[in-house]
């Protein structure tokens, strides 16, 4: 590590990250100059500096993200993500497919935490067709979105603990996530993709006795979680390998576009949850839980508190989840009761038109955005009054939090780029969407 | 005097009417759409718009992205007098102090997709302007790296422009470097 006079107090962090030259932390070279840096002797005898390619099928680059590294000896000097090896062109699709279909696109994208992104999908269109959903309705999308939390942390400390070599960690945390999966399969009748949230409401009323089975849920988990405790917090060998690696201050993570758990590790309190509540979050009480030191450790700590945090709101959605229908009952945007098919021409009629040309969208844009497990999940969507949206972009937090890759592992071993990939969480299927 | 002149003196008058009552915001026009503060810029006004946005406490690019409006069958009408054009950057900034978003929707030519970077103001914008690059070919100026993000380095054309075709592109692979 160089050693300099700066303390972290004095380092104007948003300057920093805008350095473009050779000594910017990102590495600005397309595949072309890096292959004929590769094959010519001339100019990798001058400097001390190598070029190393880690993945994009490497096991703790959870997916596919492939990055450059410029190594000097074992220290990364400059890196450049790689990424685009998922890429599917879902916004091109979504363009394709009508407002109801679309959730069935959008859940695949990020598939750790499928809830966040058919909600934000969901809202952009209630907000273009100027509906309200029933108070139901909006606690059951609470419900799940905080569920869906917990088994995204979970899914976190899995692979957190496996890249770093805590291996039992990787099948606890499977394990874990396991049983909140189960209560979504009972649900929504699949274990990912659920294409659940719907605009309108939610596809079906909770099944009978799932507060039962939440309750059983909220009785398993904390136990498990302070066995993670004993297993990892606390231990000298896992504090040692996280603790003042990757580190960030508040105006680079500002600076640098970052949401959610790696803005939090830099003690900046911002969570959309509080800050700009949508659905019913300014009912429900809980806490933001926030860094100092903004390196691994620290966003470790926050996503397995968050989980904490997570299972309080959903204490309090099960004593208060209001009774009442879970989908508006607008013919023109849901399907009709299925017993009303038989009953009604005009209701087949609805039935029909809906499953087939789609409900139209009146013109104009907007942005809606959600609390994701990984930041600020926005769907920004242009309708032209047709039936399918015109464009629709995904701001996916995985996509920018990437960003801060390079400035994380400036000047750091390689051992611990392992541990930083690991602590920005990326998923590679909303990164390339 | 003619009628048309009188006419024309007349659409001259509304338009000065309509200038003044468009409420203005860093020197751009504002509207609203379904609760959001939306500023209308040009590519000329678009870095002074920013850089006042920034000035004011707008701290964090939370998106960037654009549109290709080609084949937009709805009725488009900006305030401000501005032209609608072909493609539209559309940058969204937060201010975390007071909580607020805006929105800032830019207008840009299809002859010259050229926009100046806003690299320089809010370094998170790289990713998103390479994105924005990628995808419809709106090149940004003084930007550190311009290049494709998301699909490969040799791919021609621009997916999400309106005038690329679906479905009937054969996949591109990169040609094998030796004969067999």
């Amino acid at each position: 590590m160089t050693i300099t006079d700066e303390t972290p107090e004095t380092i104007d962090g948003a300057a920093r990250v805008r350095r473009r030259g050779d000594d910017a932390a990102v590495l600005r070279l397309s595949e072309a100059e890096a292959a004929a840096i590769g094959t010519d002797a001339t100019t990798s005898d001058d400097d001390e500096r190598v070029l190393l390619n880690m993945g994009p099928s490497h096991p703790s680059t959870h997916g596919v993200l492939r990055l450059m590294l410029e190594m000097e000896g074992e220290t990364v000097i400059r890196s450049k993500p790689v990424v685009g090896y998922l890429h599917t062109g879902m916004e091109k699709q979504a363009e394709q497919l009508t407002f109801l279909q679309g959730c069935t696109n959008v859940t695949r994208m990020d598939y750790a935490s499928p809830f966040f992104t058919e909600l934000a999908f969901s809202l952009a269109t209630e907000k273009l067709l100027d509906i309200e959903v029933p108070e139901r309705a909006v606690w059951i999308r609470m419900l799940m979105s905080e569920l869906n939390r917990i088994s995204s942390h979970l899914l976190f400390m899995a692979t957190n603990g496996m890249d770093l070599g805590a291996v039992s960690m990787m099948i606890y945390g499977w394990r874990e996530r396991e049983e909140v999966l189960r209560f979504f399969e009972k649900v929504t009748g699949l274990r990912m993709n659920h294409n659940y949230i719907r605009p309108g409401g939610v596809a079906a009323d909770l099944p009978d006795g799932w507060k039962g089975e939440i309750e059983a849920l909220l009785e398993l988990l904390p136990p498990r979680l302070e066995e993670y405790d004993v297993l990892m917090t606390g231990q000298p060998i896992w504090r040692e390998r996280l603790q003042g690696v990757g580190t960030l201050n508040t105006d680079e993570a500002l600076a640098l576009s970052a949401t959610g758990p790696i803005l939090r590790s830099t003690g900046y309190a911002w969570d959309l949850r509080r800050d700009q509540p949508y659905l019913a979050y300014d009912e429900v009480d809980f806490d933001v839980i926030v860094g100092t030191y903004g390196d691994c450790y620290d966003r470790y700590a926050i996503r397995l508190n968050e989980i904490r945090e997570s299972m309080r709101i959903v204490e309090q959605i099960l004593d208060k989840m209001p009774s009442g229908d879970y989908r508006v009952q607008d013919k023109k945007v849901t399907p009709p009761p299925r017993i009303r098919i038989d009953q009604s021409m005009e209701a087949l009629i609805h039935h029909f038109k809906i499953f087939t040309e789609g409900f139209k969208v009146p013109e104009g844009e907007a942005y809606a955005c959600v609390e994701s497990p990984r930041g600020e999940l926005g769907i920004y969507m242009v309708s032209d009054g047709s039936s399918t949206p015109y464009r629709m972009h995904v701001r996916g937090p995985s996509f920018i939090n990437v960003q801060t890759m390079p400035h994380l592992m400036r000047d750091s071993l390689i051992a611990d780029a392992v541990a930083i990939i690991s602590s920005v969480d990326p998923i590679m299927g909303e990164v390339d969407r | 005097m003619s009628d048309e002149t009188a006419a024309a003196e007349e659409a001259e008058a509304e338009a000065v009417a309509e200038e003044a009552t468009v409420a203005l915001r860093y020197g751009a026009a504002v509207s609203e759409s379904h609760g959001d503060v939306v500023l209308h810029a040009t590519v000329e006004t678009y870095l002074d718009v920013c850089g006042e946005a920034h000035a004011d406490g707008f701290d964090q690019l939370i998106d960037l992205t654009a549109v290709d409006y080609l084949t937009y069958a709805g009725e488009r009408t900006l305030p401000g007098g501005l032209t609608p054009e072909r493609f539209e950057v559309v940058t969204s900034l937060i201010n975390h102090v007071r909580r607020e978003r805006i929105r800032i929707r830019t207008q840009v030519s299809a002859d010259e997709p050229t926009i100046p970077s806003l690299f320089d103001l809010w370094p998170g914008s790289e990713y998103l302007e390479r994105e924005a690059f990628d995808m419809f070919g709106i090149t940004f100026a003084d930007h550190p790296d311009m290049s494709r993000v998301l699909m490969p380095e040799d791919w021609v054309g621009h997916p999400l422009r309106k005038d690329y075709a679906v479905g009937a592109i054969p996949v591109q692979f990169k040609a094998a470097s030796n004969e067999r």
